[in-house]
């Protein structure tokens, strides 16, 4: 029945792009993250002054991916591109426990924004390759996630360079976009 | 109204311009549209095209509705559309300055520079460029680099033009990338390789050394472009002009060599840069001018055009050189290109001989209709030069300027061609009267107030002595009747000098001058009502005084001293005297000033003599001693490269004489202090006082004053020799830090002797009208001797020496000497110290040698004592 369904949804969809947004402080991964799944490989990438927007497709589905600059002077820039957001895709460095804080209060503000109220909210719990990593949970408590109401969350670890737990996220996120239409 | 509009439209024919009738807000509002997902690229092609159209009209955009629309321009970044991103270029580029926060498009710009699409890459690396700072350039710096050597062009020559604005926010960052550029100046490409040039030329322009070793590099290695090559020759020509080294340098022959180029835009730069460089000899021109002959029969239009345009710029430096090139110009004469044949027409005038002038102005008078304002200009200018050169063809050329003056033109054009016909009627006496007929019909009909007033002003100085004056007055006086103020008061002036001088005028020119008091103008009531209570007098000394020969005071030093008198109320009458006078000769002015201010007064911009009269009134021991009456030219008196270098001014007062000392220390390890000039007068001069200057440290200029007065009793000993010797304390100091010694010694250095003679006791002043001041002046103090000027050959010699000597102004053009005569009359004014009015006349015959009959009238009997023994 899930298949029947789905064939039409993606038919529906195809005359739609989704709009995504990727935030997320200064070297968290939201670049490498982006061309990892417009292209499949890992680029070398400079701290992004501004914007980088690609078109992405997955499993025949049109992504519209803008990853947004996370250094402290681009964030305030951030709320130009919120509107007509389908989801928000917010990268999080695991290992730096410093600025978790920070990567918190950052994300709060972004949601209390009248432009996302609907928009799905997918947090990639980045860099677990590294031995010092924090846990999804860790991450996830330490971001204030379980107390999120009226908004549907996940969060899922992944490793850009390795290119591991982004197919998963991916996935999790066509379906809670195809369900939401 | 919008009905309106489009009638106008209508009429206008202007229905092709779809922008025409745009509204900011209206097109702001639009520009929400980039908003929207998906996007349309060709209705925000159409927005941003309406957009950059408004911001190229002049329309403000505030800094929130710009960065608004800046904002929501980048959102456009997520279309691949091609057309689309390269308009998205050409907007950042506008509103870079205009928006806040242009940065935000640093990574999508640093993508596309990088990315594989070439259409993207050269605009992205301009459009970078411009939103990039300081700061943000070292970011960047890696693909500036990688982006110079690229091996597409367009990417090559964005990113090296770039650099080349980068420079100015930051020079050292752009240094950096010289191997780069040196890199991509051996490219194949013509324009990769010219601009590659220009960025290294930027960078090195102030190394000489760099720039020359560049240069030679290059002539050695040869370049593919031409467009390189001129740059190279532009380069090599502006290092020849600084260096004082002749032209027998490498840069000469290697500007030389590419007269021998295959690309003809080669070679006529090198000619072009031969024939602008100073100095250059026949010799050293002849190969350009050949070149440009060659041109002069190009099929080009625009080779034949640029040669002859060259041609005629060498034509008033060297008319010698291109007479060679008569023939070319000659078939230039019928080209179909006006603007070829103008120039080819006005480089023959130059050129040409007198027998050829009828030819080529009747052949230039059947097209001057049809050519620009600009191109007449020339024409004129080239005429105004050949009156100097055939005084004869005069005749000629005022048919032919009156003619042009009936046409239609713009104000340059009519101005050029009054200057023309004035200039005419001042050299020859024989043209005066058809001239001044040729520019009464012009003012009769003439829009230009300016022009209008000249022309009064001239007549007014003319016509009186024209053998009929009585018909000038009926277009002087039409002035009165149909103009606006400013040439309704300048008829008025003129009309009041035709009074003064011709007598039986008098009466008629009361009864107009009595009609202009009731005019509407205060300014052309106030003069007739002068004028006419003037004449009325029927004194000549008071004609001369009041309407001949006008005011010659300063203006700014007459203002102050009103200004002067009115807080300091006194008994006496206000004393003209002194007020200081004009040092300008009135007829230097421009006389195209507007006349509202009555006569013809001095400028107001302070001249030399006010500031250093308010210099010299701040040093209290010199507050007493009146109105400055005359500051020299500097004279030096060291020699150039001295370890001291002085220079004297002489300020001459009614009594006393201040020495103006500029001294300059040239020595790094001296400090000099206490520093005087002390002078030893061979006269009966009296030193007063000395000013010091407290210190002069090294290359800084400072100013000791001596202060002398002038002898009472003889006061014919006008001229004096002074030996000077600067006295000073040297303290020796470290040349590196300019830490002088605790202890300091005395010393002196002699300087050369100064000269006190005639000529600083006289002020130069202007009569117009020389004849009436001579009347004026009378003949109560007048003295006249004859003298032989055994050692001058030619009246010219003896002309300039006199008026050299004397310091005197001469009048009525005397000081030019007609050809061919043997006797002359020289008249000489000016105001002696103290303020008395002095004439000289000055009769001159050559015969083995100069013999001078000088007739002096002063209103003083010094200063005519003073003239004589002066010159004998």
């Amino acid at each position: 029945m899930g298949g029947f369904f789905s064939s039409i949804f993606s038919s529906l969809f195809g005359t739609r792009e989704m709009r995504i947004l990727i935030l997320g402080l200064d070297g968290a991964g939201k670049t490498t993250i982006l061309y990892r799944l417009q292209v499949g490989e890992v680029v070398t990438t400079i701290p992004t002054i501004g914007f980088n927007v690609e078109t992405v497709t997955y499993k025949n589905l049109k992504f519209q991916v803008w990853d947004l600059g996370g250094q402290t002077s681009i964030r305030p820039y951030w709320r130009c591109y919120y509107s007509n957001t389908d989801a928000v895709i917010y990268v999080v460095d695991s290992c730096d426990r410093d600025r978790i804080g920070i990567s918190k209060s950052e994300l709060v503000a972004m949601l209390e924004e009248e432009e996302l109220k609907k928009a799905i909210l997918v947090v990639f719990a980045n860099k677990q390759d590294m031995e010092q990593a924090m846990t999804p949970t860790e991450v996830a408590n330490s971001l204030g996630l379980p107390a999120l109401k009226d908004r549907k969350w996940q969060i899922f670890k992944t490793s850009a360079t390795k290119g591991t737990g982004l197919d998963e996220a991916m996935e999790w996120l066509v379906e809670s976009l195809k369900s939401r239409q | 109204m919008i009905k309106k509009f489009d009638k106008k439209d209508e009429e206008a024919g202007s229905g092709s311009n779809p922008f025409q009738h745009l509204e900011k807000s209206a097109v702001l509002q639009e520009a929400r549209l980039f908003n929207e997902t998906p996007i349309n690229p060709r209705r925000c092609l159409h927005i941003l095209t309406k957009i950059l159209y408004l911001l190229n009209q002049g329309e403000h955009f505030g800094t929130m509705e710009a960065t608004e629309a800046f904002f929501a321009m980048t959102r456009l970044f997520q279309s691949n559309d091609q057309t689309l991103r390269r308009m998205c270029y050409l907007t950042i580029k506008e509103m870079a300055n205009i928006s806040e926060d242009v940065i935000i498009v640093t990574s999508s710009l640093t993508k596309d520079m990088t990315g594989k699409e070439d259409v993207y890459r050269g605009p992205a690396i301009r459009a970078l460029c411009r939103i990039t700072d300081a700061t943000m350039l070292q970011a960047i710096e890696r693909y500036m680099k990688q982006a110079i050597v690229d091996k597409v062009p367009s990417v090559s020559s964005s990113a090296l033009v770039s650099s080349l604005h980068m420079m100015k926010i930051s020079y050292d960052v752009v240094k950096r990338w010289i191997n780069e550029a040196q890199e991509a100046a051996s490219s194949d490409n013509i324009m990769v390789q010219y601009h590659a040039l220009g960025l290294l030329y930027y960078l090195r322009k102030n190394d000489r050394l760099a720039v020359a070793k560049m240069i030679n590099k290059f002539t050695k290695s040869g370049l593919k472009s031409p467009f390189a090559y001129c740059m190279l020759i532009r380069i090599a020509s502006r290092l020849l002009e600084e260096s004082d080294k002749g032209h027998n340098s490498p840069l000469f022959d290697f500007i030389e060599s590419c007269l021998r180029n295959k690309h003809e835009m080669v070679i006529y730069e090198a000619a072009s840069a031969i024939i602008h460089l100073p100095n250059c000899t026949a010799r050293e021109l002849a190969p350009a001018v050949s070149v440009l002959q060659l041109f002069c029969s190009s099929p080009k239009p625009a080779l034949r055009y640029a040669a002859v345009r060259t041609l005629n710029k060498v034509a008033m430096k060297h008319p010698s050189a291109v007479t060679a090139c008569n023939l070319d110009l000659e078939n230039l004469i019928t080209d179909s290109n006006r603007s070829i044949a103008t120039l080819a027409i006005t480089t023959l005038l130059k050129t040409g001989s007198e027998s050829s002038v009828d030819r080529l102005m009747k052949q230039i008078s059947t097209f001057v209709s049809e050519i620009s304002d600009e191109f007449k200009v020339v024409v004129v200018q080239a005429i105004s030069a050949l009156c100097q050169k055939y005084p004869r063809k005069h005749t000629v050329m005022m048919t032919f300027l009156s003619n042009m003056l009936r046409d239609d033109g713009g104000f340059e054009y009519k101005r050029a061609i009054v200057d023309c016909i004035t200039s005419i009627i001042e050299e020859n006496p024989d043209s005066k009267e058809s001239g001044l007929a040729h520019l009464c019909e012009f003012i009769e009909d003439c829009e230009h107030t300016v022009l209008a007033t000249k022309i009064l002003h001239l007549l007014g100085r003319e016509g009186p002595r024209t053998p009929n004056p009585s018909k000038y007055i009926r277009f002087v006086f039409n002035r009165v009747v149909l103009e606006n103020e400013a040439v309704r008061a300048a008829a008025v002036s003129a009309l009041a000098k035709f009074g003064a001088q011709n007598e039986c005028l008098l009466p008629s020119v009361l009864v107009l001058l009595q009609r202009c008091m009731m005019d509407s103008d205060d300014e052309v009531r106030d003069r007739a009502t002068f004028y006419f209570n003037v004449l009325k007098q029927k004194q000549i000394s008071l004609n001369a005084a009041y309407i001949l020969n006008g005011l010659t005071v300063s203006v700014l030093g007459m203002e102050k001293a009103l200004h002067q008198y009115t807080l300091e109320p006194s008994e006496k009458p206000f004393d003209l005297k002194s007020v200081p006078l004009s040092t300008v000769p009135l007829v230097e002015q421009k006389a195209d000033l507007a006349p509202v201010a009555g006569k013809q007064l001095g400028k107001t911009v302070p001249a030399r003599q006010d500031i250093f009269q308010e210099q010299l009134a701040a040093i209290p021991e010199f507050k007493n001693l009146g109105q400055l009456f005359k500051s020299s030219e500097p004279i030096q008196l060291t020699e150039a490269e001295t370890e001291y270098f002085v220079r004297c001014i002489k300020h001459v007062f009614t009594d006393h004489i201040v020495f103006q000392f500029d001294c300059t220390n040239t020595l790094n390890d001296q400090l000099l202090e206490k520093v005087i000039v002390q002078v030893e007068p061979s006269e009966g001069y009296e030193v007063v006082y000395y000013v010091p200057a407290a210190s002069l440290p090294y290359n800084q200029p400072g100013i000791c004053y001596t202060l002398v007065r002038l002898p009472e009793d003889e006061s014919t000993a006008v001229s004096c020799t002074f030996n000077c010797t600067m006295k000073f304390v040297v303290r020796d100091c470290d040349p590196h830090t300019g830490v002088p010694d605790d202890e300091g010694y005395s010393d002196e250095y002699v300087l050369e002797d100064l000269e006190v003679t005639i000529e600083d006791h006289i002020q130069k002043v202007l009569k117009p009208n020389f004849g009436a001041a001579w009347d004026e002046v009378g003949d109560a103090y007048e003295k006249e001797e004859t003298f032989a000027l055994s050692t001058t050959k030619t009246l010219d010699d003896a002309v300039t020496n006199i008026i050299k000597f004397l310091g005197m102004q001469p009048c009525e053009r005397s000081d030019k000497v007609p050809e061919n005569k043997n006797s002359h009359v020289l008249y000489l004014s000016g105001v002696y110290r103290g303020g008395h009015d002095i004439l000289v006349r000055s009769r001159l015959a050559l015969a083995d040698g100069v013999t001078m009959q000088v007739t002096v009238r002063s209103t003083d009997e010094t200063p005519a004592d003073v003239i004589l023994a002066a010159v004998g």
